[in-house]
């Protein structure tokens, strides 16, 4: 199955680490390109330094939780692979709770509940079915990186953007509004800067990602326009129609049974 | 007299101010995904009313009476999903059997559930809480009936919306994510309550 899916869709070459992560921050990027994931990418993205942080957690999980799959699926019989999948990455996420819990208490503080929800994220299941079930631990590895990687790119700018706008800080240092660090005449422009709170309270993560999408559809729209192929392009939210991982997912839930 | 309010502070707390998807951002994905129609909004609000109040009860019993004396508590990740996952094919499964036209109405919601991450977000923030058995009934109880309300009210302000000129590249989900910040800026409101 392994071989006949990597010549049929990519190509050998197509497989290589390096056309991974490419594939993982651009290409595929899965909240920009594939809108997969959304829960945390609303609520974590309240600072840049909330957004790295479960980003890389993420990755983390996304990386090895792959290549643990990837090794397993030949042993793993399908009709009982979701909730094979499920555990090995739940053990994972514990993993990075217990770490997290230890050495940076105070982000764990600050991500709380959404460290354990990483298990539900639909960016990993998705990879999962959709590429590390069918191919080998190199390739899958280096899969889960290029996700891990495109998620916390795009969730660093979010939060960066939220934090910047909205608090007047970048990664926690004050850049505009009062109490600036940057000196001179510039700075005290800039501390006229008035932060629109609204941008770090809940609706704002609502507007940012509307405004976020609507960007991604008028750049689908162009790109259709000159007649490019845009059918990578997700449609939001991973419960809507044709998604990469959510489909597959709710056909062999109702298989299983 | 004091646990009985106790219950009903939690019950708003966890329906109206601190509203499961407009403030917390669990469970976006039906809440975004099914929210077309009214009554298809209405469907997906039962059926996770139910599993979040069964899931519950349950992974509290289990976290109590099993996890905590076997020194355990550190796989309740683990432990949690895989109840969830295993209600959920079980709830469907009986309903199937015994009560054929709710299955009918609730079935095609059940699958989805499983990967709520409101079922397992709740099942963790009462573990989180410290709340007992019946406060983390209540407060799944409540954190459901808070999603329905909002589920709801999205669908109805859809339906209308269906008919309105929309900006061509707002069309679809950011109209949609729009709508739901303007709620989550009414529903700050409801903070007052407490």
């Amino acid at each position: 199955m392994s071989g006949e899916k990597k010549k049929g869709a990519l190509g050998l070459k197509m497989d290589s680490p390096m056309e991974r992560v490419f594939n993982g921050l651009i290409v595929e990027n899965p909240t920009l390109v594939l809108m997969i994931g959304m829960c945390p990418t609303l609520a974590v993205t309240t600072s840049a330094i909330n957004g790295i942080t479960m980003g890389l957690a993420t990755t983390f999980v996304l990386a090895l939780s792959n290549a643990v799959i990837a090794l397993l699926h030949k042993i793993i019989p399908d009709t009982v692979r979701i909730p094979a999948f499920i555990v090995v990455i739940a053990s994972f996420v514990t993993v990075v709770q217990l770490l997290l819990e230890a050495y940076m208490p105070s982000l764990n503080d600050a991500l709380g509940v959404y460290i354990p929800l990483i298990v539900v994220n639909c960016i990993i299941f998705g990879r999962a079915e959709a590429y590390a079930s069918k191919h080998a631990v190199v390739p899958s590895f280096f899969d889960g990186i290029g996700m891990g990687l495109g998620f916390t790119c795009a969730i660093t700018c979010i939060g960066l953007l939220r934090e910047i706008i909205g608090s007047g800080t970048a990664f926690s240092v004050q850049i505009l509004g009062e109490g600036t660090v940057v000196p001179g005449a510039v700075g005290k422009f800039l501390s006229m800067y008035q932060p629109v709170r609204i941008f770090v309270m809940q609706a704002g993560a609502f507007f940012v990602l509307a405004c976020l999408i609507a960007t991604m559809n008028r750049i689908k729209r162009n790109m259709a326009a000159k007649g490019k192929d845009t059918s990578k392009f997700g449609v939001g939210g991973c419960c809507t129609v044709n998604d990469a991982g959510k489909p597959v997912k709710v056909k062999h839930e109702k298989e299983a049974d | 007299m004091k646990t009985i309010a106790e219950l009903l502070t939690i019950l708003v707390t966890s329906s109206l101010i601190n509203n499961v998807v407009l403030s917390q951002f669990l469970g976006l994905c039906p809440f975004l995904g099914v929210s077309k129609k009214t009554d298809t909004a209405l469907g997906m609000g039962l059926a996770l009313t139910f599993v979040i109040t069964l899931s519950s009860a349950v992974c509290g019993l289990i976290y109590k009476f099993i996890l905590i004396p076997l020194d355990l508590a550190y796989l309740q990740t683990i432990v949690f999903i895989l109840i969830i996952a295993m209600l959920v094919q079980f709830v469907e499964m009986v309903l199937k059997k015994y009560m054929v036209s709710l299955y009918k109405a609730l079935g095609v919601y059940l699958p989805l559930i499983t990967t709520n991450c409101a079922v397992l977000g709740v099942a963790l923030l009462n573990v989180q809480n410290d709340y007992n058995i019946v406060q983390g009934i209540v407060n799944g109880f409540a954190t459901a009936i808070g999603f329905t309300i909002s589920i709801v009210i999205l669908a109805g302000i859809r339906e209308k919306m269906y008919y309105n000129d929309v900006p061509e590249s707002f069309k679809g989900m950011p109209i949609v994510l729009i709508t739901a910040g303007l709620m989550a800026i009414a529903f700050t409101g409801f903070s007052g309550l407490r």
